[in-house]
């Protein structure tokens, strides 16, 4: 029997093992194989979406960063930059969901502190299988756990996020952390090396043996029975040292001591090195010896790719060197010079006084591999049929099922755990639409939002695609603010499957349709593939993470009802449909195509209705249909309505049906005629009042009632109980 | 002026600094290293947050750094000295308070908003405020342990008992009344923006002091 080949083993093709001699002019040692291996791996150079995601719109005139940084940034005023990404930490949470969930958030707070700003929110994006499922539950209850271990430790306020659950999500759930910071516009910091003789001083945590080959392997092939032989490549997370790192980074940074500041991620010190000398056209020569080590007896390419946590590596100028060494020792951190700028553009590594990696750093990065994914596009779906759709007996009783369903119910067990109120800036909890953090130090406030809509991208990813960018932008304007710029975290199942193929390029290409209509360019992300078994692949989730800018943080908007006598106003023209909704519970039927002017319409005037002062309460239509919706409205203001649906359609379709550009607004009754004037096209009924102790619907002839006080222990009670 | 207390892993330092400005004063920070405190304090807080990353146990280890000698030595000559959260467990640590802080009785982190009464109104702290106050809780060791017999109960839970404390004390002084270790904000509920200044009656008499 023959062995397999290293290359093989390490997850290089043939053809790609073969190419490397000719970008290197001989064949590879085997640290150097083992960087190639890492860098050309899906994780690391996306080689089966990078030509896809350049159909992404990334420009616009308040972005200062876009795509290819460790995060993005947009201008937001008075001199301040806010800087954001999404990121997955998918296959590691799978395997270990404390410490996976945990070095998620770790890793993406480093992202954004790369750029030398400072995290104000986290937010959280999450898939699991069904509550049913007892693996589910204990996947579930471990990553929020060690998200909010993670987030609470670091002081850095967890204020959003969604999460969704799906059997479809049983064996590759979904662990998606968004992170936002605040940095000068004119101090934003990237990770090019430049300037030959400048030091690179690595700070932080020790390297050791954990995580190595982590998340590069782990996020490049599909999981299957033997995942415990991965499970000592999961990293472990160390918070309270990520917060020294934080403060330490920061107080450095704003005394312009980094001329280039880079996280070390998947492939640790190969892909953070790399990038920041192929970024800079320099070379970079370090002394593996330098490194201090959590273990003896590591091998060179273990220490070149070990995905140990909590490590910065920061560009210095040889005369600032003193002052930072300092600074890092009152951190109580370590810090050593680990190698030089070089004008020879090679990565070169050094151990015990050998050359044992010598390689041109672009052939890791800007070398690496890309393919076109085979496409086959899936059959159009087919409508639901309503005739299959039994019509509940009790709409009522329906209606309070629907409420304590694990996708609709009270979120409040999780957010609970989080702490989503340090550094005194959140305006609007967990619990809404979008959540609000007051820029620290400014009079503005963003609006944060994470959303996806998985089940209509598996029945048309393009549509789909759509509905996810004008969901998270609805629920920005629903708070008042102003769609700003997103960051993407596409999560897909095996690529190389035509079907999942074309799933990719079409959800991009709806989500691209989508914030073009509505100006928001996309100025950073992250891909996961491969998020299948051999029983079920996941539905495609391209998470949405989204910013908006509120030029007055004291006129926010809420979900909850306000006064008694307000109007209870429906705004937009979507059409209620039970395809693909929350009621059916399964991806079946063909919801409408997004209409992309409509839309943008809608959000335009969420945004001008909010600044105007007209609005009492927002909340946008989605998962339910317009009965959650206004039960949610209800149980937050902790008031009633009575509502008239001028619909003649089946009731469960009208109350449970689902669709995009809906939302349901109030307002005080003499601002209604300003309201409809301002929306000019967009659809504006007024469709009843707020008040009373229950909320009471009409459609056609019949009164559908929900008693507050009953809906909330519906509403409150599932995932409590599910988990405890 | 009033002085905040930062060990590495302090977190809701600059909070406190925030809510002191609010209430009419000033505040300068002291490193857990020093010895002394800032010339001119009249007034300390130890702020929360996970000093040490709660190593050993919450409070523990900044509870014998040097810079608690110092702090020891303002409280024994009466100033004013309020640990909030972290905080009130670091106190409890450094044994200026009774008692101590346990796990939740959910066995998990609380973060919410929970409505308080003030049930001794003889402190310093206490003297102006009324007699409940909304203030948000977030803590994964936050239920005291101790003798309620014997020990000066000045703020409690109520109706609810979130975490499970002990009398459902909230905060409790030293029998002098010039220490006060509460696991409840109130740095930060000091700004209507965020939902509530109750806070704030808290925090003036630091700056008063």
């Amino acid at each position: 029997m023959t062995a397999t080949p290293l290359h093989r083993q390490l997850g290089l093709t043939d053809d790609e093992f073969g190419h490397i001699p000719t970008l290197i002019g001989r064949a590879p040692t085997d640290p150097e194989l083992v960087m190639f291996s890492l860098m050309w791996s899906e994780h690391c150079s996306y080689k089966h979406s990078r030509r896809l995601l350049r159909r992404f719109p990334t420009e616009g005139p308040h972005v200062l960063q876009g795509p290819g940084e460790n995060a993005g940034a947009v201008d937001v005023g008075d001199g301040w930059a806010i800087a954001l990404k999404i990121e997955s930490h998918n296959h590691p949470s799978a395997v270990e969901p404390f410490e996976g969930a945990a070095t998620g958030v770790g890793g993406i707070v480093r992202d954004i502190l790369a750029l030398g700003a400072r995290p104000i929110a986290l937010l959280d994006s999450l898939r699991f299988g069904s509550l049913e499922s007892a693996h589910s539950r204990h996947l579930f209850t471990r990553a929020v756990a060690g998200i909010g271990h993670y987030g609470n430790c670091i002081g850095v306020p967890t204020v959003g996020g969604e999460v969704s659950f799906d059997d479809r999500y049983e064996d590759s759930c979904l662990v998606n952390a968004m992170c936002i910071g605040l940095v000068r516009a004119d101090g934003i910091l990237r990770a090019a090396a430049f300037g030959e003789g400048n030091l690179l001083v690595l700070i932080g945590n020790r390297t050791g043996r954990d995580g190595i080959g982590g998340a590069s392997v782990l996020a490049s092939a599909e999981l299957s029975a033997d995942d415990d032989d991965k499970r000592p490549s999961v990293q472990v997370s160390d918070p309270f040292t990520e917060r020294k790192l934080m403060d330490c980074c920061l107080e450095l940074a704003a005394q312009d001591a980094f001329l280039a500041l880079q996280d070390l991620g998947a492939a640790g010190l190969t892909s953070a090195a790399s990038e920041m000398a192929a970024k800079g056209g320099v070379g970079l020569e370090i002394d593996l010896d330098q490194i201090p080590l959590r273990e003896g007896g590591m091998a060179p390419a273990e220490i070149l790719v070990s995905e140990s946590q909590e490590r910065m590596l920061g560009l210095v100028a040889p005369e600032k060197l003193e002052h930072v060494l300092a600074s890092c020792a009152r951190w109580e951190l370590d810090a050593n010079v680990i190698g030089t700028v070089t004008t020879t553009g090679n990565f070169t590594a050094r151990h015990h006084g050998e050359i044992v990696v010598d390689i041109p750093a672009s052939a890791l990065t800007d070398d690496a591999p890309a393919y076109d994914v085979p496409r086959t596009p899936a059959p159009a779906p087919t409508p639901l049929a309503l005739d299959q759709v039994p019509t509940p007996a009790d709409l009522g009783a329906a209606w309070r099922t629907l409420l304590a369903r694990p996708n609709i119910a009270s979120k409040r067990w999780i957010y609970q755990q989080y702490d989503h109120l340090v550094g005194a800036n959140t305006i609007r909890r967990p619990g809404g639409d979008a959540a609000v953090v007051r820029i620290p130090g400014m009079n503005r406030a963003l609006a944060i939002t994470t959303d996806c809509a998985e089940r209509h991208c598996e029945l048309d990813p393009r549509g789909g695609g759509r509905a996810s960018v004008f969901e998270a932008a609805r629920n920005i304007a629903c708070t008042g603010a102003l769609p700003l710029a997103a960051s993407d975290c596409l999560n897909f199942a095996n690529p190389e499957k035509a079907s999942t193929g074309w799933r990719l390029a079409e959800a991009i290409e709806g989500m691209s349709e989508a914030l073009e209509a509505i100006g928001v360019p996309v100025v950073s992300g992250n891909v996961s593939l491969y998020n299948e078994s051999p029983e079920r692949a996941i539905y495609p989730t391209p998470v949405v993470g989204m910013i908006g800018l509120l030029e007055d943080a004291g006129t926010s908007v809420g979900h909850a009802f306000g006064a008694e006598g307000d109007r209870v106003v429906l705004l937009g023209a979507g059409i209620a449909r039970l395809d693909a909704s929350e009621w059916v519970g399964e991806a079946l039927g063909a919801p409408a195509l997004p209409d992309l002017e409509r839309e943008a319409a809608l959000i335009a005037l969420l945004v001008a209705a909010a600044s105007d002062g007209l609005l009492g309460s927002a909340h946008d239509v989605s998962g339910g249909g317009i009965a959650v919706t206004l039960a949610e409205s209800a149980l937050a203001g902790d008031v009633g309505c009575v509502v008239r649906l001028p619909d003649d359609r089946r009731a469960d379709e009208v109350l449970f049906g689902e669709s995009g550009e809906r939302v349901v607004v109030t307002c005080r009754p003499e601002l209604l005629d300003r309201l409809t004037t301002l929306a000019g096209d967009v659809p504006v009924a007024a469709i009843g009042r707020v008040g009373g102790d229950t909320v009471d619907v009409h459609v056609g002839n019949a009164l559908i009632r929900l008693d507050l006080e009953i809906a909330r222990v519906a509403y409150e009670a599932t995932l409590p109980e599910a988990l405890a | 002026m009033v002085t905040v207390v930062r060990f590495p892993g302090s977190l809701d330092h600059e909070s406190a600094v925030r809510a002191v400005r609010a209430a009419g004063g000033d505040a300068v920070y002291a490193w857990h290293a020093d010895h002394e405190l800032p010339a001119g304090t009249r007034a300390v807080i130890i702020p929360g947050g996970f000093s040490y990353g709660d190593h050993l146990r919450p409070g523990a280890i900044a509870s014998r750094s040097p810079i608690m000698d110092a702090v020891r030595r303002h409280a024994e000559a009466g100033g004013l000295l309020l640990g909030i959260c972290n905080g009130f467990q670091v106190l409890c640590e450094a044994g200026l308070l009774p008692g101590v802080l346990r796990t939740n009785a959910t066995t998990s982190f609380v973060c919410r908003q929970v409505e308080l009464e003030v049930v001794d109104h003889d402190t310093p702290f206490t003297r102006e405020l009324g007699t409940t106050l909304s203030i948000p809780v977030k803590n994964h060791d936050g239920a005291w342990f101790g003798d309620p017999d014997t020990t000066r109960i000045v703020l409690s839970y109520g109706p609810e008992n979130p975490l499970g404390s002990v009398a459902s004390a909230a905060g409790i002084a030293n029998a002098r009344g010039n220490i006060l270790g509460l696991m409840p904000h109130p740095e930060e509920a000091v700004d209507r923006l965020l939902g509530s200044t109750d806070g704030l009656g808290l925090i003036t008499p630091l700056v008063h002091a």
